[in-house]
Formats: C-alpha cells, structure tokens, sequence
C-alpha cells in the first residue's frame, strides 16, 4: 500500500510541476510585481485549464503524502519526494525539451541524494 | 547557448529565496497551528474553525505566496533549475525543527544537510533559462 502512495505523490507532483511550467512559459515572462501583476497570476490560476490541473495534482499529492504518513514512517515518505525530483529533471529534458547540463544533472542527483540522508 | 544577464539572475534569485521562505513558513505556521490550539475532531465544522485559527490563516496565506511566486518564477526558469535550486528549503526545515522543536541533527542528517546545499549551489550557478533543445 505504501507503494501505491508514493507512485500517486511522484505521479502527481511531477504532473503537477509540469503542467504549471508549460503554461507561465506559454503565458511568457512575469513582469509585473505590484497589486495588478498579482491580481493577474490570481485570474491565470483560475481560469487556465493546466492550471487548474497542476492545483489539483497539487492537493492529489499532498493528501497521498498524509495518507502515506498514516502507514509509513517519515523516513520511508520523505525519500519519495527525492524520486519526484530526478523523475522531474528527466520529464523537464524530454516534455520541456529543456537543457539539462552536466552540472544540473549533478546537483539534482546531490540534492536527491541529501533530502533521502536527511529522512535517516 | 544559455540566455543569462545580471538582472535575470538576481531576480530569479530574490524569487526563488521568496518560493523557499514563503513554503518553508506556511508549513510550519500551519504545523504549529494545528498542534497549539486549533483541533480538528474529523468534524466539518472543525475543518472550517481551524481555517479562523490565526496561525492557521497565516500559514494558508504563506501557502497561497508560495503559489503565486513560483508560478513567476517559472514563467522565466527553467523547471530543471527551479526544482533543485528551491530544494534548499528541505535544510530550512530541519533546521526549523532543531531550533523551534527540539529535533536532533544527526551526523547523518548534517550530511545530507551538506549534500543539498552542495546540489543546489551547484545548480544556482548555471544559468536560470536555457534556449529549448
């Protein structure tokens, strides 16, 4: 069963990231920092289906991760959000078509590798 | 090549010092909100009291921060920089933990401590936003 949630949390959180990236970079860049820029990202959120879509992923995901807590220990569930941050480096290269350089692949491997040492 | 200036990095890095504090914040006025006063008996109605709670409130409007910075800040970087480079804040929390909570750090915890910051150096010095493959 544990593994069922962790599979949903990385699902969830990778579909999620995803899906909010794509779309502020369809929208383009953010320049507007005062109350107007904020209103804006507010009415984005609420009305663009992907959105909408990596909001729910999000609450998907966060509800799997109590759910995981509730028959797992803390140091079994946090590693399961270092799996999400390797899954998500290799979508960002092969759904965003990113450039993922040596040194990013590196320090996302190192900063897997700490959050799984951390949860010991 | 990368697309990278002075004023791209320093911005991308205010914001994401902003996604890291907001959510590190949130999380733990939440967490200290829902373990100093604000209990939830599985109720509806105790579901909707604990959103008045004010370290509940606060916590929630950190949390809808944390949102609305890092959607801007993706509207520019990259999402294979945002996800290590805010992954600092996992050292945030532990340190949150020793110091407000009484969490022990051990060894190995120092170590992987090391590792994060270590990664997300490493990534905060390529450049924010690269031209697509």
């Amino acid at each position: 069963m544990a593994w069922l949630y962790v599979a949903i949390i990385v699902v969830s959180t990778v579909a999620s990231d995803l899906l909010q990236s794509w779309e502020m970079k369809r929208q383009g860049e953010v320049t507007d920092f005062g109350l107007g820029g904020i209103g804006a990202l507010l009415k984005l959120l609420l009305t663009k289906a992907p959105l909408i879509g990596s909001i729910v992923f999000l609450a998907v995901s966060f509800y799997a991760f109590l759910a995981l807590l509730a028959v797992a220990d803390l140091s079994f569930a946090v590693p399961a959000t270092a799996l999400s941050l390797v899954a998500e480096t290799i979508l960002a290269r092969l759904v965003l078509k990113e450039r993922v350089t040596p040194a990013r692949w590196g320090g996302t491997v190192l900063v897997a590798l700490g959050v799984a040492l951390l949860a010991l | 090549m990368p697309i990278s200036n002075g004023n791209l990095l320093w911005k991308t890095r205010l914001f994401a010092a902003i996604v890291v504090l907001t959510n590190v914040t949130g999380n733990f006025a939440l967490s200290w909100g829902i373990k100093h006063g604000a209990a939830m008996d599985g109720s509806a109605w105790s579901f909707v009291r604990v959103v008045f709670d004010p370290w509940v409130f606060c916590g929630i409007l950190l949390l809808a921060g944390w949102v609305l910075s890092r959607m801007a800040l993706l509207s520019w970087a990259d999402l294979s920089y945002v996800i290590p480079v805010t992954s600092i804040g996992f050292v945030l929390n532990a340190v949150m933990g020793a110091v407000f909570l009484g969490e022990i750090i051990t060894p190995t915890r120092w170590l992987g401590t090391l590792c994060i910051v270590g990664g997300t150096v490493l990534v905060g010095l390529t450049a924010p936003k690269t031209e697509p493959q």
